[in-house]
């Protein structure tokens, strides 16, 4: 029979687990290893549960950690959590949900010790190299929360890790998620999930209880600075496209801080990491004239309260760049990373082989996590002991684990002290859809999570997800919309191309279908223009938002004629796809938040001040699947952590 | 920077049914050219999109004939340099070589166990099911110290 399945005709398998877990990055993976005790456990009180993991790739080199890491970025060690929380608080300007930061830096190093245990070298203070975590090992800290590692092979390590606490008959990769369906009886709750193999001719329908989704943040929903053969180098991993917030959001969960992006200002055109440098080496940034701009422009944090959070020489990471942004819009850049002198401090007191580590280190932490910037050193004859390198803003990306906090709006845990109602409303990590949870790059309102405390957000939302398909043993899902019509609406790209390839002479050149490639340099082009992108220094304001929205809505509509021509493309259709919601999303809550809040991200020039009085606050949106409608609202903030 | 196979070290991974390099990229970009009709060599993979190309290296480095090099984005570096691995099961080696002809060569450790050893729940305590909505435990039990008094409504 399979013969007859092809392109345009797929074979539909249809299963039914009691948890779908959607993602197989860091966070996934820790559910993964989580999870399976409590249903070995669950399984001795006689409730079988079934549990599936899906990725769009293969979990070994998955994610944003697929390269490798040079430093686990989340380690309590001799910190106490609530000294994390307050980092968080004032890195975020201010606003973030302080009970799941709590809740992930109680729990992280755990994770981090049994990574070592599987196997990642973590680098040791002498004399206690050899010496675990676990056992009271120091390790070296290239900051007060971060660990340095050789992470090359962080990702295979955990992967392997989760895989086998999974099996291996529960994990299907290369299937790419497209959506979620909630279920026919209750639209506030979730029943099933949609998606096809990129590898062969079939598409699958789950049907669940709950679901993790994890599928990281999002990339190129901006024009990236490199736009040629470069465009694959952002500084985020291009293949996760915002399908978390999309999906969550067309379901009706609630999204938290969509306004908030990352902007990581790193080595120019390679992306490269330069935390190991400032905090590590100890170099220093400079303008072109050779000035520290941290110094020379402190006056400007006095304006417009931006300075509000600013703690001694600790200030969060959009006024560092903030700082910066100045300088290149006065046309006082280039800005360099001064590494010769860094290297020759560092190096004044050492012998020749000490240095020959350091120089070792240096290109370690490129090698480990972003290659390309060697590429880039080695093109242009660069040693950072003899020359210094640019520096520069990326373009803006979407995520809630790094120094950013979109995502969705969860419920947390019910044992912090302080914690009001309207932070919890039922099981940890669960949305505001009934079944449906998130973790990592997901959650919204709690960023600074790192490789090890969205590991750990997983692990946090697997117990939850126990619970919660063990209180609804006996209720069956029955999914909203009909198989047929998910197959059809998955390969409406494919039919748009069969339908109409024959119309003209040039494949790609057609008035009847879009290629996936042309919706995404529109949809960057919209958003870089008008939303805060590159290309207006990251400055925006109502005017231009609303001209962005027309656009985008026309956006919208053009999505149902994507093409397809193969599975590949079928993939980047759903990507972008994806990506528009994300975008979407972002732009209605910049447009909400009458403030500028993370200047240095971006900044609202009709709305230049940082304003507590009216904006200490969440701004929370849900998208209305039936009429295509956003609505935005405020939500209450609340200090949980002394000062 | 876009990945490129060699033609003369490309085996196809010897018609297996998945290649090693479109197993694991992560953004679907390695195909196998079955007939030689999209590139002219048959069996052998290619880059289908080097544009999205994120320069992981994930393909590179398993690659069973390191076949699977790097050029570095043309519109963005000058031409002449490359990064090359060799990765082991213990450790990986790296040659950079730059444009001027310099090189550098550096190893380092990846991993302190022998690979596929690891073992998740060995030496685990199990959970309890009384447990399960106690947030400040995971089944491992080894909850970090906090101060309690740090908050507010302490
Ligand atoms: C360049 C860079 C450098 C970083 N450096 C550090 C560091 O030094 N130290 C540190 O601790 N942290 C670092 N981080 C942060 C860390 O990588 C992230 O916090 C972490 O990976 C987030 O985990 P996640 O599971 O949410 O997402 P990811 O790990 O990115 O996983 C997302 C998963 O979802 C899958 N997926 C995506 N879409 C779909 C879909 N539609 N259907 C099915 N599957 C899908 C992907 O294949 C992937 O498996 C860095 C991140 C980046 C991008
Ligand atoms: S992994 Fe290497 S040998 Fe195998 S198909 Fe790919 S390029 Fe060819
Ligand atoms: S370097 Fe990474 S993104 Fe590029 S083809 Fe290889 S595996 Fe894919």
């Amino acid at each position: 029979m399979t013969e007859e399945y092809g392109f345009g005709n797929p074979e539909i398998i249809e299963e039914e687990v009691d948890i779908l877990l959607i993602g197989g990055g860091m966070a996934a993976c820790g559910a993964g290893f989580e999870i399976m005790q409590w249903i070995e456990e669950a399984r001795k009180q006689g409730v079988d549960l079934k549990v599936k993991l899906v990725d769009k790739a293969a979990m070994d080199r998955s994610g944003a950690v697929a390269q490798g890491l040079s430093a686990i970025n989340t380690y309590m060690g001799e910190n106490d959590p609530s000294d994390y929380v307050r980092y968080v608080r004032q890195d975020l300007m201010g606003i973030v949900r302080e009970d799941l930061v709590f809740d992930v830096g109680r729990h992280v190093d755990d994770s981090v010790h049994n990574f070592e245990k599987w196997g990642l070298p973590i680098w040791k203070q002498p004399g206690d190299e050899g010496k675990p975590l676990a056992d009271g090992g120091k390790p070296v800290r290239s900051g007060r929360w971060q660990i340095m590692i050789n992470g090359e092979s962080y990702k295979w390590i955990v992967a392997e890790a989760a895989k086998k606490s999974l099996g291996l008959e529960n994990i299907q990769e290369r299937v790419f998620i497209i959506r979620l369906v909630t279920d026919k009886n209750d639209p506030t709750r979730i029943a099933g999930a949609a998606g096809f193999s990129v590898r062969d001719h079939k598409l699958y329908i789950y049907r669940f209880k709950c679901c993790l989704m994890a599928a990281g943040g999002a990339v190129n929903v901006f024009r990236p600075r490199s736009v040629g053969e470069g465009t694959g180098r952002a500084w985020y991993p291009v293949w996760n496209a915002g399908s978390t917030y999309a999906m969550a959001a067309e379901v009706g969960a609630e999204l938290t801080l969509m306004e908030n992006r990352f902007v990581p200002a790193r080595f120019k055109d390679g992306y490269g990491p330069v935390g190991a440098w400032f905090l590590l080496f100890k170099a220093q940034a400079m303008n072109a004239a050779g000035e520290d701009y941290q110094t020379r422009n402190a006056d400007l944090l006095q304006k417009n309260g931006y300075g509000k959070y600013v703690k001694g020489h600790a200030m969060g990471t959009c006024l560092r760049n903030h700082l910066m942004m100045h300088e290149m819009k006065e046309g006082r850049g280039p800005i360099f990373m001064d590494t010769p002198t860094a290297m020759k401090n560092l190096a004044a007191n050492m012998t020749p082989r000490e240095i020959k580590h350091l120089e070792a280190e240096a290109w370690e932490d490129f090698l480990d996590m972003t290659i390309g910037q060697c590429g880039v050193w080695a093109g242009e004859n660069i040693e950072p002991d003899k020359e210094m390198s640019e520096l520069m803003p990326t373009e803006p990306y979407l995520l809630g684990s790094h120094a950013g906090c979109a995502g969705i709006w969860c419920s947390g845990p019910d044992d912090v002290p302080g914690t009001p109602e309207h932070y919890h409303w039922g099981y940890n990590r669960m949305t505001t859809v009934k079944g449906l949870f998130s973790a990592g790059d997901g959650v919204g309102a709690s960023g600074h999570k790192f490789s090890s405390g969205s590991f750990t957000e997983g692990r946090i939302a697997a117990k939850a997800l126990v619970k919660f398909a063990m209180d609804n043993r006996d209720w069956k899902p029955e999914m909203e919309r009909s198989v047929d019509d998910l197959v059809q609406e998955i390969y409406r790209p494919v039919r748009n191309f069969l339908e109409h390839k024959d119309y003209t002479t040039a494949i790609d050149i057609n008035p009847h279908y879009i290629t996936p490639k042309m919706f995404q340099f529109r949809l960057q082009k919209v958003m870089d223009e008008y939303v805060a992108g590159v290309s207006t220094m990251y400055q925006t304001n109502a005017a231009m938002l609303k001209v962005a929205e027309k656009k985008l809505d026309m956006l919208r509509e053009d999505s149902l004629k994507m093409r397809a021509k193969d599975l590949h493309e079928l993939l980047r259709a759903w990507e972008n796809y994806h990506r528009l919601f994300a975008a979407f999303a972002h732009m209605k809550h910049i447009q909400f938040r009458e403030e500028t809040r993370y200047p240095g991200y971006y900044y609202r020039t009709d709305h230049l001040d940082l304003d507590d009085d009216n904006w200490r606050c969440f701004v929370n949106s849900t998208y209305n699947r039936d009429t295509g409608e956003w609505s935005l609202k405020k939500v209450d903030w609340k200090q949980l952590v002394k000062e | 920077m876009p990945t490129y196979v060699r033609t003369d070290k490309c085996d196809g991974c010897k018609g297996q049914d998945k290649t090693a390099c479109m197993y694991i990229c992560p953004h679907d970009l390695m195909k196998l050219d079955m007939d030689g009709s999209e590139t002219g060599h048959a069996m052998k993979a290619w880059n289908q999109e080097p544009e999205q190309c994120w320069e992981c290296y994930s393909c590179v480095k398993i690659c069973p004939q390191q076949a699977i090099e790097v050029r570095h984005y043309a519109d963005v570096v000058p031409l002449g340099a490359s990064v090359q691995p060799l990765r082991g099961t213990d450790s990986i080696m790296w040659s950079i070589k730059f444009r001027n002809g310099t090189m550098k060569r550096f190893k380092f450790p990846i991993r302190t166990t022998p690979e596929g050893s690891a073992d998740p729940y060995g030496n685990m305590p199990e959970p309890v099911m009384d447990e399960i909505e106690n947030h400040s435990l995971l089944f491992t039990r080894q909850t970090h110290q906090y101060d309690m008094s740090q908050f507010i409504e302490s």
